[in-house]
């Protein structure tokens, strides 16, 4: 009956475009830690939005585990904005669907990272077996927490903050990497990075999916002595599980992890809504945003902008950069974690 | 009339029971749409594929390991269901006592839960601090991040599909039918062996494939308690997530699609059991 009335259908398609057409709705694609820090932040944008255009506009967030979310945009979920753990998911929205233009990564300041963090050591309370710097994670009897770096794209970072600190410490200045006439002390710098990643990688009794799941094996189980963690990640559990459980341990070398965020080109037009996503975007790197950023334990790009006592909590680590070390996210992945890459070789009986 | 029939199938006469052109046209969409489409979308995904594409992913050594666990867990798992599953349903059918009907609620516990939320149960329950973990733990078994763990999880999510499907055929056989093998002198074995199991044979079998495709197919409930070690405790539906991760769309189907043979054929040929056992009991 309801279906040989063509009339109501259209009538109801044509109410719910005109309800839709009153007020534009931005979907960011996240993924799962940044859950609070959009919160707060999407309110602002809001409020900011209204007041400088008049216009109220939604923000609709998903988040989900970054791979997952960059293939839900690649499927086809109409993110206007995807804010993800790595430039590699962002890359791949590019390649295999073609939603963005290839040099994305240069549109926005610091490679479109308006905040960025790093890889740290959560231990438990007291730090009972004395762990203070990355060699400490080889000593007998220590059990290490990190995901599956096969399927959390935040578990990458934590092997190449651990690869990387191995390459600093036998090559002492990572800008021989790029030093021609130095190929050869580098291959033997990378031998060794390859059995200390073994090493350390021998010592995880279990390998979780995502950060959250091993989360969940270190604090809840009980499983493991360190859990290797974003530091914005580490805050949030110390917060919520109590700092009386476990304290943050921040290596003397580490990774500067860059989350990056993009317009999705495709998305936007088709949509309508690129000056939107593009103000967006540009309000992280606002004074507000940044101060936001901070608030939520991620490292603002423009300290200068944050609550000096937000700042406080994180202290002084010599970072590097994925394309110092490794070249970029593409030959990073590539060489360690696609299949048959030294990360597989890790387990080869 | 029915020459007419018989010389043309599809212009019969109406049967007795009205709507069969309707409702077969609906079943019929509506599988392919439910069901056959999505698959044939696997197997077109598969192909983009060549052979040895195709062969060196799924004789990878890790890829194998991983079915040897999958299939192999979901058997033992399916096994367990059987033997405990039937007990299970003897209990509610035969006897009636108190709290009978919440014992018949919880089997379908299993059913109603999200996967993530049995396999974090369950974990916290065998992990080395749980209630269950820990004593086991004391006299050398290590349940969870272990191939135990596997089949724990298989179990579990294995149970209500026995239970379920044996129900209602243990219903059917009414307790005259073994008041009677007694008074023609059999022993209780015996009216087990000969009697009771030779008619709810289908049932059992069905239920066990039930729980078998189930179990193989499992991930959400699986990878909270396997650990996920490579080589040792890594399920095949884990291995197409991390081919999803890569954005190796091909890859994973490819090994989806052998899950989905060995499923098809082990559901098959339970199917041709079932016919065997029927014709034999008439």
């Amino acid at each position: 009956m309801f279906l040989r009335r063509p009339s109501i259908i259209l009538s109801i398609l044509a109410f719910a475009t005109v309800a839709l057409a009153q007020s534009r709705t931005l979907l960011n694609v996240s993924y799962d830690p940044t859950r609070e820090l959009y919160k707060d932040f999407n309110a602002a944008f809001v409020q900011h939005w209204y007041d400088t255009t008049g216009e109220r506009v939604r923000i609709r967030m998903s988040h989900g585990g970054a791979g997952k979310q960059a293939r839900s945009v690649i499927d086809g979920l109409e993110a206007d904005v995807v804010t993800l753990a790595l430039a590699y998911d962002i890359d791949a929205i590019g390649e295999k669907a073609g939603l963005l233009p290839e040099g994305w990564q240069s549109r926005l300041p610091n490679a479109s990272a308006p905040y960025t963090s790093t890889i740290v050591f959560l231990v438990r309370k007291g730090n009972p077996k004395g762990i203070r710097d990355w060699d400490d994670l080889l000593k007998p009897g220590i059990g290490i927490i990190t995901p599956n770096p096969k399927t959390s794209g935040g578990a990458r970072w934590n092997y190449l903050a651990a690869w990387g600190y191995a390459m600093q410490k036998e090559l002492g200045d990572l800008t021989k990497i790029s030093d021609p006439s130095k190929a050869d002390e580098v291959r033997a710098a990378e031998d060794k990075a390859r059995e200390f990643v073994t090493a350390l990688y021998r010592k995880v009794p279990v390998m979780d999916t995502g950060a959250r799941g091993s989360t969940t094996t270190f604090v809840q189980r009980g499983i493991g002595d360190v859990f290797l963690s974003w530091e914005n990640e580490a805050f949030l559990a110390v917060e919520e599980l109590g700092p009386d459980k476990f304290e943050i341990i921040v290596p003397s070398v580490s990774i500067l992890a860059q989350p990056p965020v993009t317009v999705v080109d495709k998305v936007v037009d088709k949509r309508g809504t690129r000056d939107l996503a593009e103000a967006y975007l540009e309000y992280l790197y606002s004074p507000i945003g940044q101060r936001l950023a901070a608030k939520h334990f991620y490292r603002p790009y423009q300290p200068e902008h944050a609550d000096p006592a937000d700042l406080k909590r994180f202290p002084e680590v010599s970072l590097f950069t994925i394309d110092q070390v490794f070249g970029g996210w593409q030959r990073a992945q590539a060489e360690h974690f696609n299949d048959g890459g030294v990360f597989d070789q890790i387990y080869r009986p | 009339m029915a020459t007419i029939a018989r010389s043309n199938p599809f212009k019969r006469r109406p049967g007795r029971i009205p709507g069969f052109g309707l409702t077969l046209g609906i079943t019929l969409s509506y599988l392919s749409l439910i069901v056959l489409i999505p698959l044939l979308g696997l197997f077109i995904k598969t192909a983009e594929l060549t052979w040895s594409e195709f062969w060196g992913t799924i004789t990878d050594a890790r890829v194998l390991a991983s079915f040897k666990l999958s299939l192999g867990g979901s058997l033992i798992a399916a096994l367990v269901n059987l033997v405990f599953g039937f007990i299970v349903a003897w209990v509610l059918v035969r006897y009636s006592f108190p709290g009978r009907k919440i014992v018949d609620a919880l089997v379908d516990l299993p059913f109603a839960m999200p996967t993530a939320v049995s396999g974090i149960a369950l974990t916290a329950l065998y992990a080395q601090n749980g209630w269950l973990g820990g004593p086991l733990e004391g006299v050398g078994i290590k349940a969870a991040f272990s191939r135990m763990g596997v089949i724990i999880a298989l179990i579990f999510i294995g149970l209500p599909f026995v239970v379920r499907t044996l129900q209602p055929a243990l219903a059917d056989l009414e307790a005259e039918i073994e008041e009677a093998a007694a008074s023609l002198g059999a022993n209780r074995i015996q009216t087990l062996r000969r009697v009771i199991i030779p008619a709810v044979l289908p049932a059992v079998l069905t239920g066990f494939a039930l729980a078998f495709a189930r179990a193989v197919g499992e991930y959400g409930s699986v990878v909270f308690i396997s650990g996920n070690m490579p080589m040792r405790t890594e399920i095949t539906p884990l291995l197409i997530i991390t081919k999803l991760e890569q954005f190796d769309y091909a890859g994973a189907t490819a090994i989806a699609v052998v899950l989905l043979v060995f499923s098809f054929i082990m559901l098959l040929s339970i199917n041709i059991l079932q016919l065997w056992s029927t014709a034999r009991s008439r």
